[in-house]
Order: structure tokens, then sequence, then C-alpha cells
């Protein structure tokens, strides 16, 4: 299923970016690491979203100039898949075919071949047999699982994921965390987050946005290979030590 | 209280006040009959009343059908092209500023006595509301799945079809349930200004002759006709869009 590829690096540049008049980054630089994931944390309204939307080449509605450049020289649009906090699932179509959504879209149907692959994948996330459920029928947590079908399907080198998980309660928030991360291992991963640990267990680097103009914080590095088990007493260590830079920035 | 029975308590409350105001003004049967006679005339002359409601059914059927399939589709060449959004929409407001009413005599001059003229005022009224609400519906689409759609790669096109417009189709639907309930309006009205045949025709006949029974009866064929047609299209766009809840269960 995993297609053979490099996963790039990302190397965003936000020279002057401002909204309405308030200027939100001046001079930003931020590195994402291919193939690995990293996390983005800080206070609401900060440029979390903004940077996110920036690297999927999405309107910001900002004045300036940002780019978001892979270290391959190659264009990014066509490389990524996105998922937000809502699961931005199509009333109208089953679950299946909200995972094939990029097929239909691209080529203006969906073929058999696509079909099996999409309930293969819903299999994966957790939905056997659910291929024919319309979103209304489903929990958050199983609506959300069918999200990240929807990215696994497409299938990209680089994903941004802008608080995927923020709307579920505590217990499906880790279930789904381990599986996106068992699942898009070797992708070059963006996540935004509210949750420090969130960021520290899937987390290659988790850092914090802060300040107008925004600057970004030194990358908190926690060992091991995500997803990390949330009683770890090292994470529990860092935690703290987060919880102390996000505090600091919001006052 | 199921819908059916609440519909029939409705309809005898109804009744039931047009017989007490027949008794309580003691008009003659001949300004204001009861619904008793009413009945007796409807029963009586309904191989007279048939023709004519199926000529005015007609035209309302394809008024409503030219109508919405116009207003859609020009809404959509709207949605999709920012030009033809800037210089029709101008136009639509303008021509809503023209009362239809007025236009009526000039169509019969120029579409004749048949039904072109009927047809062609009922598609003048239905018009502007369901180009209005799906084109308000194709410009509301949630941002998210655009920006979705953009990140797998959608042209324009494809997100039109494939998000917008299914997206659109509960506005769509608000729309042409404005149309069903007031093409009727547009036929009967054309069938005043000038007509051999239809219910409006009737109507005007009946009443100058002091008919007025009779001209009771045909505007309650009229009336159960565009209340039957109503809940078809209603019943017909709920089915259709199923993933379209009620979003207001128990606001009382």
């Amino acid at each position: 299923m995993h297609t053979a590829y490099r996963s790039p690096s990302i190397l965003i540049r936000a020279e002057r970016l401002s909204f309405s008049g308030r200027l939100l980054f001046d001079g930003l630089r931020m590195t994402l690491p291919g193939g690995r994931w990293t996390c983005l944390l800080g206070p609401s309204g900060v440029g979390k979203s903004t940077l996110l939307r920036l690297v999927a080449g999405l309107d910001s509605g900002g004045d300036g100039t940002a780019t978001a450049d892979a270290d391959d020289d190659r264009p990014l649009a066509g490389r990524l898949a996105y998922m937000a906090q809502r699961d931005l699932l199509l009333p109208w179509l089953s679950a299946r075919d909200n995972v094939a959504l990029g097929e239909r879209l691209r080529r203006g149907r969906i073929d058999a071949e696509t079909r099996d692959r999409a309930d293969h994948l819903l299999d994966r996330v957790g939905l056997a047999g659910q291929g024919a459920a319309v979103p209304a029928t489903l929990s958050g947590g199983m609506r959300q699982r069918v999200a990240l079908a929807r990215i696994l399907m497409e299938d990209r080198p680089v994903v941004l994921m802008d608080e995927p998980f923020a709307a579920l309660d505590a217990i499906t928030r880790l279930k789904l965390q381990d599986l996106a991360a068992d699942l898009l291992t070797g992708r070059t991963v963006l996540l935004v987050t509210h949750d420090p640990l969130e960021a520290l267990r899937l987390g290659h680097a988790a850092h914090v946005l802060a300040g107008r103009p925004a600057r970004l914080g030194t990358a908190l590095t926690p060992e091991g290979e995500p997803p990390r088990h949330p009683d770890d007493p090292a994470l529990l260590a860092l935690q703290a030590d987060l919880l102390g830079r996000l505090a600091e920035a919001a006052s | 209280m199921s819908a059916p029975l609440r519909g029939g308590a409705i309809l005898a409350g109804l009744l039931g006040l047009w017989q007490a105001a027949v008794w309580a003004s003691g008009a003659p049967p001949y300004i204001l009959p009861g619904p008793g006679p009413v009945a007796a005339t409807l029963l009586e002359q309904m191989p007279r009343i048939l023709p004519h409601a199926l000529v005015t059914a007609t035209e309302i059927l394809l008024g409503l059908l030219i109508g919405s399939g116009l207003g859609a589709a020009s809404a959509l060449v709207m949605a999709y092209a920012r030009p033809a959004r800037r210089w029709m929409m101008p136009v639509l407001v303008i021509s809503q500023a023209v009362p239809v009413f007025a236009l009526a005599p000039v169509l019969v001059l120029w579409l004749g006595y048949g039904l072109a003229s009927k047809v062609a005022m009922a598609v003048l009224i239905i018009f502007f509301p369901v180009t209005a609400a799906f084109l308000d519906g194709l410009r509301r689409t949630e941002p998210g799945w655009l920006d979705l759609a953009r990140t797998m790669g959608a042209t324009r096109g494809a997100m039109l079809r494939h998000i917008r417009l299914p997206a659109a189709l509960p506005a769509l639907a608000s729309g042409l349930r404005v149309a069903t309930a007031v093409a009727p309006i547009g036929a009967v009205v054309g069938e005043w200004v000038g007509a051999s045949r239809g219910l409006g025709y009737l109507m005007l006949h009946a009443n100058a002759r002091m008919q007025v029974d009779l001209m009771f009866a045909a505007l309650a064929v009229l009336a159960l006709f565009s209340i039957a047609l109503y809940f078809s299209v209603d019943a017909l766009l709920r089915r259709a869009l199923p993933w379209q809840p009620d979003t207001v269960p128990d606001l009382d």
C-alpha cells in the first residue's frame, strides 16, 4: 500500500505577512524535516493555521510574501494531503465514496478498483464493513477515521493536519493518534495542535509559535519513535516544560 | 395528532368558518354560497370544470418545469463565470422591478390566447426565486470542503460539479418549493387577461354571469390542485435529498 517515495523536507519562509494591517510574520523560517512529524503549538490566533495553509497552497487571506518549498526543487502541489479539525465529509456521499473523493474530483468517476482500495483502507482504520454508511450515521470518532482513510487514499508524501483530533473524547483521541502515527510513518507531517501531550506523543519535534510578529521557539525533541506511551515519565516531564512555554507564550 | 388527521381538522375548521360567515352575514347564495351548494355545483358541473382544470394544470406544470430548468441553468452559469454573475444579476433584479401582472396583456398580445402566454407568465414568476435560491446555495459552499478539494488537485469545474452543486441542492429545493407555490398565480393571471380555456377563464366567465357557486367550485379545484402539487413536490424533494436533515426540529 505504501508507495515508495522519499518524503521531501519543506522550508517555510514567511518574509512578511500581514492581516488587515497587523503583521503576523516577519522573517519567520521553519523547516519540516523529510519523513518526520513536526508539531506546532501556540496561542490561538498566532498564525499556526496560516503557516499550515501556506504549505497547503491555500489562500490565507493575508498580504505579503511567504513561500513553502520542497528540498527536491519540485512543486509541492499534488504531493500533499490535508486534514482539518472538522472531518469535512460530504454528507451526500457514503463513507467509501468520501474516502475516494480525490479520485472522483480528478477523474470524474470512481472505478471498482478504487472502491476496493477505499474499502481496504476503511478496514485499516477500523471501519470494516462501514463503506456504505453515510456520514450522518457515524459517530465523531468514526467520521474522523474516515477522514484519516481519505488521507491514506491520497497516499501523498506530505501530510498537513490542523487539530485533527481536537473534537474527540480523550480515549478516542489516543486511539486515533496511535493509528495515525502508525499509518503515516515515513511521511513529512505537519501537525498543528493545542494539546501538548499529543504533540509529544506524535512529534519528532514540537515547536511553540508565539508573539507578534510570531517567532518560532526551539524544538522539543522527545526520545524514541512515535507514538509514545502517554504515561512515559520522560514524556510527562517534557509536557511540563512545554506547558510552561505555552503559558509564557500566552502571557 | 398525525399529519393527515391534522390536515383534515384544518380543512374542516376552514369549511366551518366559511359556513359561519354565510350564516352570520345572511348573504344571498348569489353573493356568497355556502360549502354545501358549492360542493353540489362542483359535482354537478365536474364534466365542465375538468377540461378547464386540465388546461390550467398543464400550464402550471409546464411553467414549473421550464421556469425551474431555466432558473437552475442560469444560476449554474452565474456561479461558474464571474462575468456572467456581474452582468446577469442586475438584469434579473431589474426584471423583478417590473410587475409580472403588468406584463400579462403584452404577453397575451405577443404569444396569443393559447397555452404559450400562460406558460410564459408562470416561467417569469418562477424563474427568479429558483435562480436566487440556487445561486445563493452555490455561493455558500462550506469553505473547508473547497480547501480540501483544492489540496486534492480539483479543477474549478470538478469542484462545481462534485461539491458546490450537490451542496447547493437543498437551497435549490427551497427555491423549487417557492416556485411550486407561486406557479398557479402566473397561469391564472394569464388566463384572466386573455384566454378561452382554463380555470381562470372559467372563474371570470362564471363571475360575469352571477354563477358565483361555479366560480367557487372552480376556485376549490384550483386550490386542491395547488395544495396537492405542493405536497407532491415537497415529498419528492425530501426523498431526493435524504442527507439534508430538518435542522430546526424543536424550536417550540
